[in-house]
């Protein structure tokens, strides 16, 4: 196992390396002087000649790279232009109000997803395998931006049930320790902020979630009907053992392996849908963060926003390959 | 003698049956599908709407009637119209003309760029192989959203160069496909038959190894339709795609933010437009992975 995961660390350094140099090129890319377009047209030949300096534009390309993975390995971010503040200090926020909104979307479409499937599997061509695969359908194809709309205006507006916007109450706001409000009013004892919180997540979790639940549900429904065919299910069956002891203990155990994959890479995705769902809600994470830079022509926060949230979604999937192997040890890896 | 023919009827027929081509099976079993059916018809109804649609709208796009701004739809203007006094019905049929515009031409772009790269990969193989590869590992490290707002900030906000960053994110996809499928044809008899006989190179992976590596890339073509539709509308969506006053419909959301406690229609109907579409596609790329190639299934 230690040596599977010390050559896929192997393996990732010439996509990281890849990868650091699509983001390099953000800058490097613009076409005509970037430091001219970054400034706009009105600005002084000073200041582009400055800022050229002190992008290191001046430097040839192989140069700039070099400087640029230098600063890299030390934790050197850039400075965003904007706040005038390095990129590596401003991030946790942003980063913490990103994680949280996706595994709280990521939970809620794992539990609703895989029941879902699982259910519908188990009473194959029922109503609710019919209604629960449509809902699955229409979720597939459910552009986020206008679900995140959609929920808004019925809960937010029509309804006035939940907080449609931001991520606390701007007159009651949390006192942060690690940035992960939930956990924050949790260890301060907040119940009432802890609550709030967890108001302000309900609907842009539940709009993230909703396509990676309907595919969920979907893997999880074929790969429990394969399952479920086969002989040690029916012979467990035979045993006269329970059928949601069946189902739930030896079916799932065996189909939940796909269902991983979809899980994995879905988690990934979810950071995608982030940006979008963030700027809808105004949920001020990462996806924002990236998103008002592009505003302000910020590119190195547009760079390292992009950079850190590829460099986790290539994480995640590493974890995930190393989980199959923990769930399944049938599977080897040579 | 006369009595035999009439037996012998059924038995000369049976050899037509097997011969039925690969495609006509697959039109058979596609037909057989009511979900694909359902999304065939509505991708055809969106195609209609995209090419005869803006002939039979009343008002023009940017036809501007102050007077008349965010009315509730009603049986002159069907979808209400927007801030502008806009009519919002004609700006959704032309917007699916924008739309599908944008997931044609892109996934067309990144079959071929990622068809030929797949092909040369898999054909030669080793370190050409090995290179293309890692490029497709790199361009897929990135969340596909990601990666094309990072290439329209590069390239400056419009749909044109949307639809060049959907493309390319795209690639890979196409590329991985291809080069997988060739891996497997140019084991088949055929391919060592022909080149024993000195076919060339280029004859080869065009004539013989291209259009048998197909099937899977018409399966993934139509559902990556789909999703460009909805990376397009995303990016729009952003600021990022199409600009005003491009009745694009992630634009045509984002500008109705706004008015979301006033005027929800201008809301709702764009974005059940992508819905529409979307589902469309994705039933249909489904139907047809079935149709044409079940082991895709899962």
């Amino acid at each position: 196992m230690l040596r599977y995961i010390g050559r896929r660390l192997l393996q990732l350094i010439p996509v990281l390396l890849g990868m650091t140099f699509i983001v390099f090129l953000i800058i490097r890319a613009i076409p005509g002087d970037p430091a001219q377009v970054i400034l706009g047209q009105q600005a002084t030949k000073e200041a582009v000649a400055a800022l050229r300096a002190s992008l290191g534009l001046d430097n040839p390309w192989y140069i700039q790279y070099f400087h640029y993975l230098g600063d890299l390995i030390t934790g050197d971010l850039g400075e965003s232009m904007r706040t005038k503040t390095p990129v590596a200090d401003e991030l946790w926020p942003y980063l913490a109000a990103t994680l949280e909104l996706s595994l709280c979307a990521m939970i809620l479409a794992v539990i609703i997803g895989v029941n879902a499937g699982i259910i519908s599997a188990w009473f194959q061509n029922s109503w609710f395998d019919y209604a629960a695969m449509i809902i699955a359908l229409i979720g597939v194809s459910m552009p986020i931006f206008w679900l995140g709309l959609m929920g808004q205006w019925i809960f937010g507006i029509q309804l006035d049930f939940l907080p449609t916007s931001g991520r606390e109450d701007p007159r009651n706001p949390v006192n942060p320790i690690t940035s992960l409000y939930l956990i924050d009013t949790l260890i301060q004892g907040r119940f009432d902020q802890f609550i709030v919180v967890l108001q302000h997540l309900i609907l842009p979790a539940l709009a993230l979630a909703t396509i990676p639940m309907a595919i969920i549900a979907r893997m999880t429904r074929s790969s429990m009907l394969e399952v479920m065919r086969s002989d040690y299910v029916r012979t467990a069956r035979s045993k006269g053992q329970k059928m949601f002891f069946v189902v739930y203990k030896h079916a799932l155990k065996n189909a939940i392996i796909p269902v991983l994959t979809v899980i994995g890479l879905q988690t990934g995705l979810l950071l995608g849908g982030a940006i979008l769902t963030e700027t809808i809600f105004s949920w001020p994470g990462i996806g924002r963060y990236i998103y008002d830079a592009i505003g302000f022509r910020d590119y190195p926060v547009i760079q390292s926003g992009i950079l850190i949230v590829a460099f986790i979604f290539i994480m995640i999937n590493l974890v995930v390959d190393i989980l199959y192997s923990i769930i399944d040890p049938r599977i080897k890896y040579n | 003698m006369t009595q035999i023919a009439p037996n012998a009827a059924p038995n000369a027929k049976a050899p037509t049956d097997q011969t039925v081509g690969p495609w006509k099976e697959a039109w058979r079993s596609f037909r057989k599908n009511k979900i694909a059916v359902v999304g065939a018809i509505i991708v055809v109804f969106f195609i209609l709407l995209a090419f005869i649609g803006p002939l039979i709208v009343s008002q023009g796009i940017n036809e501007q009637q102050l007077s008349q701004r965010l009315q509730a739809p009603s049986a002159e203007h069907w979808f209400g119209t927007d801030d502008f006094g806009r009519d919002i019905f004609s700006r959704v049929v032309h917007g699916a003309r924008l739309s599908l515009m944008v997931g044609f031409l892109s996934v067309i772009g990144s079959v071929i760029v990622g068809s030929l790269l797949g092909i040369i990969a898999g054909y030669y193989g080793r370190f050409v192989d090995t290179v293309i590869s890692r490029l497709f590992d790199i361009i897929l490290a990135f969340p596909s959203i990601l990666l094309a707002i990072a290439i329209v900030s590069i390239l400056g906000p419009s749909l044109k160069n949307a639809l060049i960053a959907i493309g390319i994110i795209n690639i890979p996809n196409f590329g991985r496909l291809i080069r997988s499928k060739v891996l497997s044809v140019k084991q088949e008899e055929y391919i060592t038959a022909a080149k024993a006989i000195g076919m060339s190179d280029k004859r080869l992976l065009f004539s013989h190894v291209l259009p048998n590596s197909m099937t899977p890339v018409i399966v993934q073509g139509t559902l990556a339709i789909a999703s460009a539709i909805i990376e397009a509308a995303a990016l729009g969506f952003l600021g990022l795609g199409a600009q005003a006053p491009q009745p694009e419909w992630g634009k045509m959301l984002a500008d109705a933010r706004i008015y979301l406690i006033n005027a929800p229609w201008t809301m709702i109907f764009p974005g059940l437009a992508i819905m529409l579409t979307v589902l469309g596609f994705n039933l249909m790329g489904d139907g047809l992975r079935d149709a044409l190639d079940p082991k895709m299934k899962n």
